[in-house]
């Protein structure tokens, strides 16, 4: 499955303070982000479109276990992150959350707003501009089947479904 | 075969089996399930009606209301009466409501013991494996989902031996040791491996000061922070109505295979301070010149129990703030708070015109009603000083030890205890 979109590129160590502000996590997740990544990219939660892709440094998504981090991504349409290394918490977050992730060495010519197309099941990203294919780790089978169902919970309805015949 | 990290062997027995290897994904029988109000009840709530299923276990579940306590408006009240209502329709008995942070209340009620597998909803609940139990943050969705199944995957970690030898000056902590590995192995040192921690400093500390090293284990990026369970730990869990019986198993063997050992010599380690807005920023505190703080801060699960408070007392007795400076302490929990009064601690912090804050988390996570102000230069001792979390994106936080507050609150500006407190 592919989708075209914009990279968003940023640096190192953007931590779940900055994804999921904690002024932010008492109400709802369109609230909240709205405000996603507002000190770093100002203009994230109002420009980013369905098909975009974050790609990212070192330790994205460090620090707290707030899934809102992930949940606010997926939900400004971010379709997958890409990343020198990951918070390990914020890695499995955004994997429950139906949110593709992938950690990779491979990210430096990317330039903030050109056109991508990410592939999941490649998984591979490819540069509009040039046509380059950047090819990614593929995650481990139970995981992407999970991201296939969409995340853990709709992972587990279905096995819950399978488990009490109607 | 070589021998099994402590690690392993929690894990192994969290799978029913004698030996697990490093790198294998495996299932394992959580042994008990810890959130607090902010990403317990109100996310598994709806999940759970979801899947048509309720808890797997209840009496494998704690909740710790910790996050929006206490209520202060519509929305913070109605998360209070959901968390409450939640946990009567589920008849979990180990509920904790205001009680303090999740984090010193779960060892505190005595739900810990050595080899348990335990997951929380936080993530600092690395703080759990000063206990010699495997203890490890995860989100909400994640814990929906053990609350359905009483299991998760795992990928069998490596262990990163971190040793200190030798012993620590007076007024240098474990806190201390925590903001210099920051620096000196960085927030990803650890990998999302198992941290263990050893050596004659470490054995030489307390329960609480343990729990701070596994706790900033977050900071590190490991998965969790382990301490072989010995005579403190069995004092502490005794004195709380635990007997976890015989703990020689839980220890790594000496020909276990680690992913690295780090040595560093305790003596030489002199009080930490990191700058905003990194733990990693970390630097002998010779290398802050004078920098002013207005904001004096002692709380949170790093930096606010007992032996926190007690630290701080120390140097703040007869001792009054600069001028401009406001001290506010939050303590950990309410047990830690009611000791520290009975000791005359908490007078000396109100002699000293210090605010006297709830037993939550607070300030330190950004929620509630105080929160830093505009272009406040704050000493804490919390564990995360990143931009925007505690307060204002302008205000700026540094990170030290709670004797290095305390020290920083009477001069005015960043200050070494080992020179103030004279």
């Amino acid at each position: 499955m592919t989708k075209p979109g914009r990279a968003w590129v940023l640096g190192d160590d953007i931590d779940t303070d900055v994804l999921a502000p904690g002024k932010y996590m008492q109400g709802g997740l369109s609230g909240l982000a709205a405000h996603c990544l507002e000190t770093v990219r100002p203009e994230f939660a109002s420009e980013a479109r369905p098909g975009d892709v974050l790609v990212a440094g070192k330790n994205f998504g460090i620090g707290s276990s707030r899934e809102q981090a992930a949940e606010a991504l997926r939900h400004l349409g971010i379709v997958a992150v890409l990343a020198r290394s990951f918070g390990g918490i914020f890695y499995r977050n955004a994997l429950n959350l139906g949110l593709p992730v992938f950690r990779s060495d491979d990210l430096s010519e990317i330039t903030d707003g050109e056109k991508v197309v990410m592939d999941i099941d490649a998984p591979s990203l490819t540069r509009t501009s040039n046509g380059e294919k950047i090819d990614l780790e593929p995650l481990p089978d139970f995981l992407l089947h999970m991201l296939h169902d969409g995340g853990l919970v709709p992972h587990l309805e279905k096995k819950f479904k399978r488990a009490t015949p109607e | 075969m070589s021998g099994q990290t402590l690690a392993q062997k929690v894990i192994a027995r969290a799978c029913g089996r004698a030996r697990v290897e490093t790198g294998e994904i495996v299932t394992a029988n959580v042994d008990l399930a810890m959130v607090h109000d902010s990403s317990g009840p109100r996310r598994l709530k709806p999940v759970l009606e979801r899947l048509g299923v309720d808890v797997w276990d209840p009496d494998k579940i704690a909740v710790i209301t910790d996050h929006f306590v206490p209520a202060y408006d519509d929305g913070t009240r109605e998360i209070q009466a959901l968390t409450k209502d939640w946990v009567r329709a589920q008849n979990i008995c180990a509920f904790h409501d205001q009680m303090g942070i999740c984090h010193v209340v779960l060892p505190e009620q005595g739900h810990l013991q050595p080899g348990m597998f335990v997951v929380g909803g936080d993530s600092h609940s690395p703080t759990g494996g000063a206990f010699g139990a495997y203890m490890f943050g995860i989100g909400a969705t994640e814990m929906a989902g053990v609350m359905a199944t009483g299991k998760i995957w795992i990928m069998v970690p490596e262990t990163i031996m971190i040793e200190w030898r030798g012993a620590l000056q007076d007024y240098v902590t474990a806190k201390d040791i925590m903001l210099f590995l920051c620096g000196a192995l960085g927030m990803d040192g650890g990998g999302y491996q198992a941290v263990q921690y050893s050596g004659s400093a470490i054995s030489a500390l307390s329960m609480r000061e343990r729990m701070t090293l596994a706790n900033m284990t977050a900071e590190l990026g490991g998965q969790t922070g382990l301490i072989e369970p010995d005579r403190v730990t069995l004092d502490f869990l005794e004195e709380r109505g635990v007997s976890p019986g015989s703990t020689d198993h839980w220890r790594t063997d000496a020909d276990a295979r680690l992913l690295a050992h780090h040595r560093f010599h305790a003596n030489r380690l002199a009080p930490q301070v990191a700058a905003p807005h990194s733990p990693a920023n970390a630097r002998d505190i010779s290398a802050y010149d004078k920098t002013p703080v207005s904001v004096a801060y002692i709380g949170a699960c790093t930096g606010a129990k007992l032996d926190d408070l007690r630290n701080a007392a120390s140097v703040l007795e007869n001792r009054n703030p600069a001028r401009g400076v406001e001290i506010l302490v939050a303590p950990a929990s309410v047990q830690d708070q009611e000791i520290a009064a009975s000791e005359g601690v908490m007078k000396i912090f109100e002699d000293a015109g210090a605010r006297i804050l709830p037993t939550s988390c607070g300030i330190c996570a950004g929620y509630g009603a105080n929160r830093l102000g505009e272009d406040v230069v704050c000493i804490s001792s919390t564990a995360r000083n990143f931009k925007g979390r505690m307060g204002a994106p302008s205000s700026q936080v540094y990170l030290g030890s709670p004797y290095t507050v305390a020290a920083s609150a009477i001069a005015g500006y960043i200050a070494d205890p080992r020179e103030v407190a004279l």
